[in-house]
Parts: structure tokens; sequence; C-alpha cells
């Protein structure tokens, strides 16, 4: 149900900026709601990071994941247990850039024979997550050359690599075919998976079909009906150089779509679990060194006035029978 | 004992999923799933709200009247105390890959105990109370008002946690399940939901300043009969300083190991290691507890229960402190200790007296773990060993969830196993060091009633040892943790009969020759040692 | 707000990001002028048809011409052309620069067509093509 709903939001996301666009609502589609979407976006994910932000970190929470730093002869992990900012710097680069800690990941095995529990190491999460972001990210620069002029040589790099099989006209990129892998593998696994369905809500599915969505508009305006790119970098151009106004030749209905479902995207993403992108790097358990036994960690909410029962308070309530025991006392009785 | 299933029933886990909706999916409280609630008088004394006399299995479980306005300022408040906790609300995907990482789930089967899907107990509240959208969306985003099953669910799963951090090693953004179900149980203290287990050992050592309650005199009582024991067994009478000032160091374990098998061998270790060393060192009664179970219940009942080892610190003027094996007091101590209590500018940077290695892991709180000391002292060939007498013992070593993954304490204990005995297995790669699997009893569910979600949350760990035992005969499982040896021996009689636990300064009490000890026949436990059977009196 | 020090910097590379394309492309102005033939008004198909598809036309052809050897077609309107990029295409529109590049620049498109295929008819080793500087690159 929560997978049908959110498909057919994607569905209304494409269908209205192809009916609004044909009652020349293309201004709107094309101009208005993008800055909208923009400036949502921009507001939206520093008031998350500001909101989180205002919240301390009373405690050095790390979770560790490897040998801490003791005894010089003792190896120990320096990225797993960092002690250190250049380690939790290297800890968060392997976890940002190669998701490590998905790395690790295993699948438990019962076998009632024995019995015996498995561990199997269990890959494909990691692997189709990483071809998926990787592919997004590869198509956002990909993308920079309907927003800059003129084109950086680092774009072009992008553009030649993620097209260097030839294939078809126009080109193939790889990374089309390779995201709809990943995103289709992220969807199958909530699909098909017992345990994945079960926790998965609404606001999981919606993210994966707007993603389908927008990778399938893209395609099709692409490879099916070859949509006048000038006139799009015209649109796109006018918007990044603040001097918006519609291009003289006309955009495929499609263009629309596509623009609407990126901008439905840049909407959400502040209010959603999107914002994992922004949490990773406010996560205790990975951005904090394991350095609260070395130097001092501020709780800024310490609250001094919370004290231990004091020892006078034990040596009154005890001190006959610690005399009696020979247990020294500080005040005789 | 409880009555639960045999081995054969209880493997019988189904990992499959409900149709209906985890929402819709209610689980009822039944003997072996829940622990007993706090006492009123407990509540009482340590100054909680709603006292009374209540049990889980009640319809009506005696709620304040406005507790939901209770619950949830509480709640607001928690979220401006810790960005831990906001963040870990917000940023969930529910990729799934915590649902088979935590030892209840595998044990059990219950998709509530997915890491996941106990932290979504909570968010579904937070969605429900503080998202418009959510509140519109209702159940479909995971949203739902706070009624009093709720407060029910939660009791019944945020005390099937026993926060061993697993979850959050293999989290992509390492939302960790300990610091939620934190949260989850100072919600709960809120409308007096709680557990005795916790909260009579908090009470206990506020007063007499261990978790069991034993007063000073009896403690001295116990330590003497250990110490008549190891007079027996080595010939060698040993007079340690109690209480007493001006000592070098001031040495603090948990109260478990002092009062119960096999706890007490390890603590004879630890008499022995410091004779054989001569060592500068007092105990105490006033701080004669290791652990700290505020770190169960509140943060304010753990800084006062942790106020303590410091306290005494000052009092009794040592220059620094040495600590027991103990797993959540390292947790506390790594992580909590010096920014509650500290700084501690009195004391120095822990130095072996023996060795003279600065230990500069401990610079801030200058407390030392006793593994960190010994392993020094083994490696710089100190202490006069002979790993024979532990030739009974064919071992294997269970890492304790906080120091594994609240510190990485991983290589120095395996250092001190490898020297102190000679026959050492270790149990399969996904079940130790940073990905170890816990005993159940953690965070203070090492309670009789609770024994049968503990056997099964033990599954993995039993299921490990049994490997090793099938493999290489291990016959004992060394730990570093007094929980540990509580709860892995009938862990171990369950899921892999035969084998027993020991600490690690167990061995290293066995295997230690002090000077101008009478020749031993027996070990610790008194048993006879290799090749002595027929010595036996 | 706590740890401001790391955060706000933190967001400020973040959306400073987003004014990436607007500070780059100040002082530009977006023009595309291909420059177009003076004698001729009509191409092999409509102007609006090869704008979109020419890439695809292109390909149809090299295939038929090389691989079937058919190398005349005939257009909607039953003109006749010989399959030919540098013989067809380019003896109207001579300078690659002025017309090709105006647009495959602007949107950042390297078509490898000049992998093969000479600039002009008069040039003289057709493959393997000059190097690819003098070509005028792609």
């Amino acid at each position: 149900m929560a997978a049908f709903y959110s498909f057919l939001a994607v569905l209304a996301l494409i269908v209205i900026p192809w009916l609004g666009v044909g009652m020349g609502m293309s201004a709107l589609f094309g101009i208005a709601l993008p800055y909208i979407a923009i400036i949502i976006f921009m507001v939206g994910f520093t008031m998350r990071i500001v909101d989180w932000a205002k919240s301390p970190v009373p405690f050095c929470i790390p979770t560790t994941g490897g040998q801490q730093k003791s005894l010089p002869w003792i190896k120990w992990s320096p990225w797993d247990n960092p002690v250190d900012k250049k380690g939790v710097f290297m800890r968060m680069v392997l976890e940002v850039l190669c998701f490590r800690s998905l790395f690790r990941n295993t699948s438990v095995k019962l076998q009632q024979d024995g019995p015996k529990v498995g561990y199997s190491s269990e890959k494909s999460l990691w692997l189709f997550s990483l071809i998926f972001h990787y592919c997004f990210l590869l198509i956002l620069v990909r993308h920079l050359r309907f927003f800059l002029m003129p084109i950086p040589g680092a774009v072009g790099i992008a553009e030649f690599l993620d097209s260097i099989l030839q294939i078809g006209l126009p080109v193939m990129y790889q990374s089309d075919a390779l995201i709809m892998v990943g995103l289709l593998f992220l969807l199958a696994r909530r699909v098909f998976d017992g345990k994945v369905r079960y926790i998965t809500l609404m606001q999981d599915y919606f993210p994966l079909f707007l993603l389908l969505g927008i990778v399938l508009t893209g395609v099709w305006m692409r490879y099916v009906v070859k949509v006048d790119v000038i006139a799009v970098k015209e649109l796109t151009m006018s918007i990044v150089t603040l001097r918006p106004h519609m291009p003289t030749a006309p955009i495929d209905p499609s263009v629309y779509a596509h623009l609407t479902l990126v901008c439905a995207l840049f909407i959400y993403f502040p209010f959603s679990k999107l914002m994992h992108m922004g949490g990773i790097f406010l996560s205790p358990t990975r951005v904090l060194p394991n350095m609260s036994r070395r130097a001092q960690w501020v709780n800024p909410w310490n609250d001094p006035a919370v004290k231990a029962h004091s020892y006078e308070a034990y040596e009154d309530d005890f001190r006959e029978k610690m005399i009696e025991a020979g247990l020294p006392v500080d005040k005789k009785a | 004992m409880a009555k639960y299933p045999p081995p054969e029933e209880l493997i019988k886990i189904n990992y499959s999923t409900p149709v209906k909706s985890w929402m819709d999916t209610k689980t009822p409280f039944k003997p072996g799933n829940f622990s007993y609630p706090g006492k009123p008088d407990i509540l009482k004394y340590l100054g909680m709200p709603n006292p009374r006399v209540w049990s889980p299995t009640d319809d009506d479980w005696q709620l304040p009247p406005d507790w939901q306005r209770l619950v949830m300022e509480k709640f607001r408040s928690l979220l401006k105390k810790y960005r831990s906790f906001k963040v870990f609300m917000d940023i969930c995907v529910r990729c799934g890959a915590c649902a088979d990482k935590c030892h209840f789930f595998i044990g059990g089967g219950d998709p509530k105990n997915m890491p996941v899907l106990r932290a979504e107990l909570l968010r579904s509240i937070y969605r429900g109370e503080f998202s418009a959208a959510a509140k519109v969306l209702g159940k479909l985003a995971g949203a739902r008002k706070l009624e009093e099953d709720v407060i029910k669910e939660w009791f019944l799963y945020f005390y099937q946690c026993t926060e061993c951090r697993r979850c959050s090693l293999f989290c992509p953004y390492g939302i960790d399940t300990a610091e939620i179900t934190m949260m989850a149980r100072e919600l709960l203290h809120e409308v007096g939901c709680n557990i005795n287990w916790i909260l009579e050992p908090a009470a206990n050592c506020n007063r007499t300043g261990n978790h069991l309650g034993i007063q000073p005199h009896a403690y001295k009582d116990m330590m003497d009969f250990l110490c008549d024991d190891i007079e027996d067994i080595t010939g060698k009478r040993i007079r340690p300083n109690v209480n007493k000032k001006g000592c070098e160091i001031l040495f603090i374990t948990p109260s478990g190991d002092i009062f119960a098998d096999p706890g007490i061998y390890t603590y004879m270790g630890y008499l022995i290691l410091f004779e054989h060393l001569g060592l500068d060192v007092t105990w105490s009664t006033y701080a004669s507890e290791g652990g700290n179970f505020g770190l169960f219940t509140s943060d304010k009942m753990m800084k006062k229960i942790n106020g303590k080892m410091y306290n005494e610190a000052k009092r009794l003027g040592v220059k620094w402190i040495l600590g027991g094996e103990c797993g959540h007091m390292w947790r506390v101590i790594n992580q909590y200790m010096s920014t509650m209590n500290g700084p501690a500018d009195f004391l120095e940077t822990p130095v072996s007296p023996i060795t003279g290695t600065k230990f500069d892991a401990a610079s801030g709180t200058k407390m030392l773990h006793i593994a960190e000391f010994t392993a020094d002292l083994i490696k710089n060939k100190k202490l006069n060993l002979d790993p024979s007498r532990n030739d009974n013992f064919i071992s294997t070593f269970h890492d304790s969830c906080n120091p594994a993954r609240g510190m990485g304490l991983l290589e120095e204990p395996r250092y001190i196993m490898k020297n102190v005995c000679r026959q050492f297995y270790e149990m399969p790669e996904n079940t130790i060091r940073e990905q170890t699997f816990c005993c159940g009893g953690g965070a203070g569910l090492n309670n009789e009633e609770f024994t049968e979600t503990r056997l099964r949350g033990g599954l993995p760990r039993g299921n490990a040892v049994k490997y090793v035992r099938d493999r290489h005969g291990v016959n004992n499982l060394a730990c570093i943790c007094a929980i540990d040896r509580a709860t892995l021996p009938p862990l171990c009689d369950y899921w892999a009969p035969g084998v027993g636990v020991s600490g690690v300064h167990e061995l290293v009490g066995n295997a230690i020759i002090l000077d101008g000890e009478k020749k031993r026949t027996t070990d610790l436990r008194q048993n006879p040692l290799p090749g002595m059977e027929d010595e036996e009196e | 707000m706590y740890n401001a020090k790391y955060i706000i910097p933190g967001i400020l590379f973040f959306l400073a990001l987003a004014f990436v394309p607007v500070i780059y492309n100040q002082g530009h102005v977006f023009e595309v002028k291909p420059e177009l033939p003076k004698d001729q008004k009509e191409c092999v198909l409509p102007t609006t048809e090869m704008r979109d598809k020419h890439m695809q036309l292109l390909n149809e052809w090299r295939n038929e011409a090389v691989r079937d050897g058919s190398r005349i077609f005939i257009n909607a309107k039953g003109q006749k052309y010989v399959k030919s990029l540098t013989n067809t295409c380019m003896s109207c529109h001579p300078d690659k620069t002025k017309f090709c590049d105006r647009c495959h620049e602007t949107v950042g498109v390297a078509p490898y067509c000049w992998d093969c295929h000479n600039l002009s008819p008069n040039q003289k080793s057709p493959i393997p093509p000059v190097a690819s500087a003098a070509a005028g690159g792609h």
C-alpha cells in the first residue's frame, strides 16, 4: 500500500507538469519551480543541520571498531579506533567514500541440524548502494554541462569516461544503466526481502520511485525523443545566471517532467531521511575520536549538583561495624 | 530454576515476518520475556516518580494521570540534551543492515528485536507527535499516537536490549541502539516503569558502595575467606590493604567477583598478582563496585554512582586507580567518567611501578585497566609464570561488548591469555573482537525471571562456544566481565554443555609462582592440577 | 549551537557548491549562433528535425553506406543526396568550428565523427585521421 501510494505520487509529479506545459504553464515548471525548490533545499538543509547542532554532544561515545591505541607494542587500528582528528578524518573518508560500515555486513544462517548459527559475508547491499551513490554523483557532475559556460574540462572527462563504450547514438552513459540497476536492487529488496519489507515505510519507497522517475524521464529525453538540448541549456543558463526567461525554441514536455521530479527531490530532501547525507557528519558514534580517557570531554549541561553519596555519610552509616572488622575510619566513634 | 524449553525447542526459530504491520501486532507479556518491575521502596529511596506495586501482566499499569505530557516533555528535553538522539531519530534509512546483528533477534526471531524496529518504536512517536506531515499520513509514514500500549511495548523491548552496540558497528550512519535504549528507559522512568534488577543494585551501590549491598565488615570477611583459600592452595598468607590511606594505587573491581563463583577465582587472581608484585595498592569498601547500573538507569544515576571512584581516590590520597575486569564499568570509565566527575587533577597518569611504563591511554582519567597493566608486566617479563598449571583448561576468549565496542580493548587480554595458558583457540571471527556477541545479560538483564529470553539472546555466543568445543575440545570460556561470569555459565550449560567460565586473571593467578609458595597441587578452584590428581588430600 | 567551528564552515562549503554555477557564469552571455550557409535555404530534412536528430541520421547513413553500399538518400520531397558527411553535409557547412562545434561545445558533446572523417573533401590522407589538434579536436 505504502509502495503504491508512493508510486502514484511520483506518477502525479510526471503527469502534472506534462499537462501543465500543454496548458501554457511552462514558465511555472521551468522557472518558478526550480527557484522555489533550490531555496527550500538550501534553507531547509541548513535549518536541519543547525537544529541538530543546537543539541550538544554531552559524552564522547564513538563505536570503536578495532584495537585501541594503548601500549606501543600492540598494533592498533588508527582508522577504526581513532584517537585524534586525523584518525577521525580517515574514518569518515572510509565511511563516506567507501561505506566502510556497510562493507562489514554479514548475513545470519541458522542450521537446525547441529544447531549451527553461521555468518556469511553479505556485500550486495554495500555494492548496489555504492553503485547507486556513485552513479548519482557522476550524473550530477555530468549535468554541469547544462549549468556552466564554457564547460570545464573535468565535466568533459566525466562525460567521456561515462560514455567510453560508445554504444548507440546519442552514446549511452553507463551510469544511466548502472543507476537503474542500483535503484531497482534497492527497491527489490524492499519488496521481496521479508525483513526489509516489514520495516519499510512510505518514505522509503517514495525517494526510490522519485529517483527512478528522474532516471526514466532523463533516459526518455536523451534516447527516445532527443530533446533540443540547446534550448534546454538556454533555459538552465537563464536560471543560473539569474536572468530567467523561456527559450525561443520549444522544449519537449518530458523535460518539464524531469525538471519537476528533480525539484520535488530537492524540496523533499531536507524533510526526509535523505538528510543522512548531512547526518553522517554529525553522528557521534562515528565522528568522535576515542579520546575521553586521554583528555577531558566537556558536557555543557553537566550538573555539579549531582554528587555521589559521600564517604562521610557512608562511614556514619557503618562506623561501628567497620571498627569491629578492623577497617580504618576517619572519625572515631 | 525457572521453567523454559530445552534447546531443541528453543532453536526452532522462525525469522519470517507477519503480514500485518508491526504497529498492529501486540506481543503479550509472559513469564520469561520480561523483568520484574522496580519495588516501590527502592523507587522512593532513589527519589524516582510513581512508586507503586504493579506487574507488566496487569491490564492497568497505574500510570500517573498526566503521563502523556510527562513522557512528551521528557522526550523534548532529551532531544535538547543529546544530539545523538536527535540525529538517530532523523537519519535512519531503514536499510536493514542491523536487522540480523542483534543477538535477541537471532535467538528469538521477534522482528521487533531488529534494532531498526526497536528504534522505530520510539521514532513512530517522534513522528506522530512532532512532525505535521507524518501526523496526516499516519501509519503509512510510520507515525502513531502515544497510547498506553506504546508504553507497554517500550517497556518490553527496551528491556530486551542489552546496549551491546553490535548494531551500531554495522550501521552505515553509526546509529546506536544503546543510546536509543537509554533514552527510552529515561522516558519510562518518568511514568514509573522500570525494573528492579537495575534499580535495587543502583540503590545498594549508593548506600553500601556496591551493587550487592555488601556492608564493609562483610566485605572484609569475604576477602579474608578468599585469602584463606589462597593460603590453602599456595601456603602463603596474603594481607591486602583495605581503605588504607597513602598507597600508590587504588584498586576497584565489580563486587560480583567477591561474592559468587566463578568471579571469586578472578578476585583471588588479583590478590595473588598484587602479592607477587608487592604492589602498593589498597582496596576500598566505599568504592567497592566497579560496575555502574546507573548506566542502565539515567545519566544522573550513572554520575552519582561513578563519583565514588574519584572521591575515594582523593580521600585515600592515591596516585592513580587500577580497574578490574568488567564490561560496562569500562564503558563508563572510558567514555563517561572524566566528563561527569573529572578532571582528576589530583591524580597522576598511571605509571607501572614495576616496569616504569607510562600509560598515556589513561592520561585523562588516570584509571588503568588491569589487562593493560598485566600485559605490560608480561611483555617486560616481570611475572614468574608457569602456564602448565592451566593445562586442564582448553580456553577461548569472549570479548565483552563494552570493552570491545566502547573502548577497543581487544589485544591486551589475548596477549595475557596466550602467556598464561598453553591451549588457546579463537571462536569464529564474526563472533569476536569488535563483532563480539553479548552474553545476553548486559544492561541489567542478568536476572532470574528473564532467563528464557536471555538464553535465546545467548544463542549466537553459545553456538560459537559450542563450535570451538566440538572442534578443539575447548572447555573454558575466559572473559573480562563480571556480568559475563554470572550469565555465561548457565548459557554454556544450555548451549555448549561442558564448557566452564573463568576470568582472565583467574588464569593469571593459577600461573603465577609466588615467592616461597608451597608446591601447588590444585588450581584456584581447588581442582587437582594436571599430574597431581593422586596427591589429592 | 555547538561545534560551530566545524559545522558552519561545513554548511557554507555545501551552500557555496550550489552557487558555483552562478559565480562561474558571471559576465558570460549565453548565445549559440551556428553559422548557416549563405547560398542554401534547405537542408536534407526540415530544420527542427535536423537539430534534434541529425546524429541519428548520420549514424544511419554511415551504417547503410559502409555496410550495405547504399549511398543515395532520398528525402520526403524526393530530393537525392549522397550519404556523406564530408562531401554532402560539409559542402554546405564547410567550417566545422563555425557550425558543428558551436552547438556541440555549448552542451559539451564530443561526437566521434572526426575520429575517421576528413574535415574537407580536399584533404589528402583520410584514414588514419590527421592529428586531432590540427583537425580542431573534439
